[in-house]
């Protein structure tokens, strides 16, 4: 476990169609010290790869022992796929390295910016959705595919403010980013959800314009309530329970997208790892639900 | 056009303008994304930095950790690395001047999350070091584990640290007065921390910048003349100060 080169200590096991559970680095020490032929805590596993880059020490080594039992996929918060100015080539070459170690069986990024001039943000910032946004956005897909050698995700962001230039709505950005870059899509429901309320538009419609056989993978996550009456606004926080509507949605997601793997993100106010499986078995009943529900079709 | 939109954006969200208020259709909410950059970097450096929060308190720390992160935005991503100037950025600001112990304290908890994520590499074996020929033992150059760091200061800077690791109780007093230098590393997957004298710090020093055991040696005993080769490689080896030596 101590060698520099991390390779072979895990193959590629694909995602499962089933609920998984957002890696948080809390629960690591829990997970990596389960015996090798304990029962799994959950499906498979989403670790965000910003917090597995350094060289080596305690983490990286209770990631060896996660990644040994569990389907893994690697959530990057951190590629800022927006930029004007294209990606960083020392970020991708950190991200290729961590690929080739945990061998992730999806790999996912986000619609959204957050570096200019090599000063990073540290926030998934919006974009507005002009032609020159496609173009860049779809060369910068279309980059790390090449370095990556395979498809990227590519989730929708939460909003909370829309940019007087775009010229389009955001479903059909995604949707021609797809054709253009031969991209995948991250479908977060809770983001729908927020983003839509914010910005006065209908989720429903955001739903029905997606272009479902991109859909590789779902997110399910809580967010909070900011504000009252004209100046309420919904948070991305990723710290509480997925609420009613966002599960009605994700539901309703379900039935027009088709059953995917579906991840349960919980990043801030982290609870034990238990009540992340509660929620992830929530979500397996509505997928199990659906699968039947086609089963069933006449 | 998107690279003006991204600059004026940023300029808002980590700086003083409201110049994306413009772009945008609803202006106020700008502060949501304000307040998610500022208060994610000051989250990084407060977990970071635990005994310098302890020291000043959390809101003078949120307000330092604030004025250092819109003035040192991240270079990189990952934030694992991200605070490496707050400790200089401490001892050049003006409301630390009556803590001049401050920023070395900082100092000693970068070290302390450079060791955390740094390489892995076995401790070197006593063993192999017992097999070397009494002729060549002067000659032999001891490498640093990539984990080791070395902290010399003007101040109790281990014991500082010590004593803010002891709970919530009363903090005991401290002597400023006396200079202490700390050696950093990681023995497997833990972190320590322990204090070392004078000479024993020229001496990790002297081989970190690759001298031999003898040169290493005798700068120590120019230092302090009661200077325990015999001890300190000792202690060393049990905490894993150096992985491999070459003759």
């Amino acid at each position: 476990m101590l060698q520099d080169a991390p390779a072979n200590l895990s193959s590629s096991s694909p995602i499962p169609v089933a609920a998984g559970v957002g890696l948080r680095l809390q629960h690591m020490p829990l997970l990596a010290s389960d015996a090798d032929d304990a029962p799994l805590r959950a499906a498979w596993l989403e670790l965000h790869s910003e917090n597995f880059l350094n060289a080596g020490g305690p983490r990286l080594a209770m990631l060896d022992e996660v990644a040994v039992r569990y389907p893994l996929s690697c959530h990057g918060v951190g590629l800022s796929l927006g930029s004007a100015q294209g990606l960083d080539a020392a970020h991708l070459k950190r991200l290729a390295h961590l690929f080739n170690r945990v061998k992730p069986g999806l790999i996912s990024e986000h619609l959204s910016w957050s570096v200019v001039d090599g000063a990073y943000l540290n926030d998934l910032l919006p974009l507005p959705y002009t032609e020159e946004t496609l173009r860049v956005v779809a060369d910068n897909v279309k980059h790390a595919q090449d370095v990556f050698g395979r498809k990227l995700l590519v989730e929708n962001p939460s909003s909370y403010v829309q940019f007087t230039a775009s010229t389009g709505p955001e479903w059909e950005f995604l949707s021609r980013l797809v054709d253009m870059s031969g991209c995948g899509l991250l479908l977060d429901v809770n983001n729908i959800y927020v983003s839509a309320t914010n910005n006065g538009l209908d989720a429903a419609t955001y739903l029905a314009n997606i272009p479902v056989a991109a859909v590789g993978e779902i997110h399910l996550a809580g967010h909070s309530v900011d504000g009252e009456g004209d100046d309420q606004v919904l948070i991305d926080t990723h710290s509480t329970y997925v609420c009613d509507p966002v599960w009605a949605l994700y539901a309703e997601t379900l039935r027009h997208v088709g059953v995917k793997p579906t991840l349960m993100e919980w990043d801030l106010d982290v609870p034990a790892f238990e009540e992340l499986q509660k929620e992830a078995a929530r979500a397996q009943v509505l997928m199990d639900r659906a699968m039947q529900g086609v089963a069933h079709a006449p | 056009m998107l690279l003006d939109l991204q600059r004026t954006f940023r300029n808002t969200v980590a700086g003083p303008t409201d110049d994306a208020a413009a772009l945008v259709t609803t202006p106020r909410r700008l502060a949501i994304y304000r307040n998610n950059v500022q208060k994610s970097l000051v989250d990084v450096l407060s977990a970071a930095f635990p005994v310098v929060q302890r020291i000043v308190g959390e809101r003078f720390f949120f307000a330092l950790a604030r004025d250092f992160a819109v003035k040192h935005l991240p270079d990189v991503p990952h934030l694992s690395v991200y605070g490496a100037g707050f400790p200089d950025f401490i001892s050049g600001h003006a409301e630390t001047k009556t803590l001049p112990y401050l920023s070395d304290v900082a100092r000693l908890e970068w070290l302390r999350g450079e060791a955390y994520f740094a390489a892995d590499a076995l401790a070197l074996d006593p063993q192999a070091l017992a097999g070397v020929p009494a002729q060549s033992v002067s000659a032999l150059k001891l490498q640093l584990h990539p984990a080791t760091r070395l902290m010399q200061s003007m101040f109790p800077v281990h014991r500082i640290w010590a004593v803010h690791q002891l709970g919530d109780g009363d903090i005991p007093a401290v002597d400023m007065s006396v200079a202490e230098s700390a050696l950093i590393t990681r023995a497997q997957y833990q972190v320590t921390v322990r204090e070392i004298d004078a000479a024993d710090a020229v001496f990790v020093k002297a081989c970190a910048k690759g001298e031999n055991l003898e040169a290493a040696a005798s700068a120590a005993l120019a230092t302090d003349e009661g200077f325990d080769l015999q001890g300190a490689l000792q202690s060393h080896l049990m905490n894993g100060t150096f992985t491999s030596f070459s003759l």
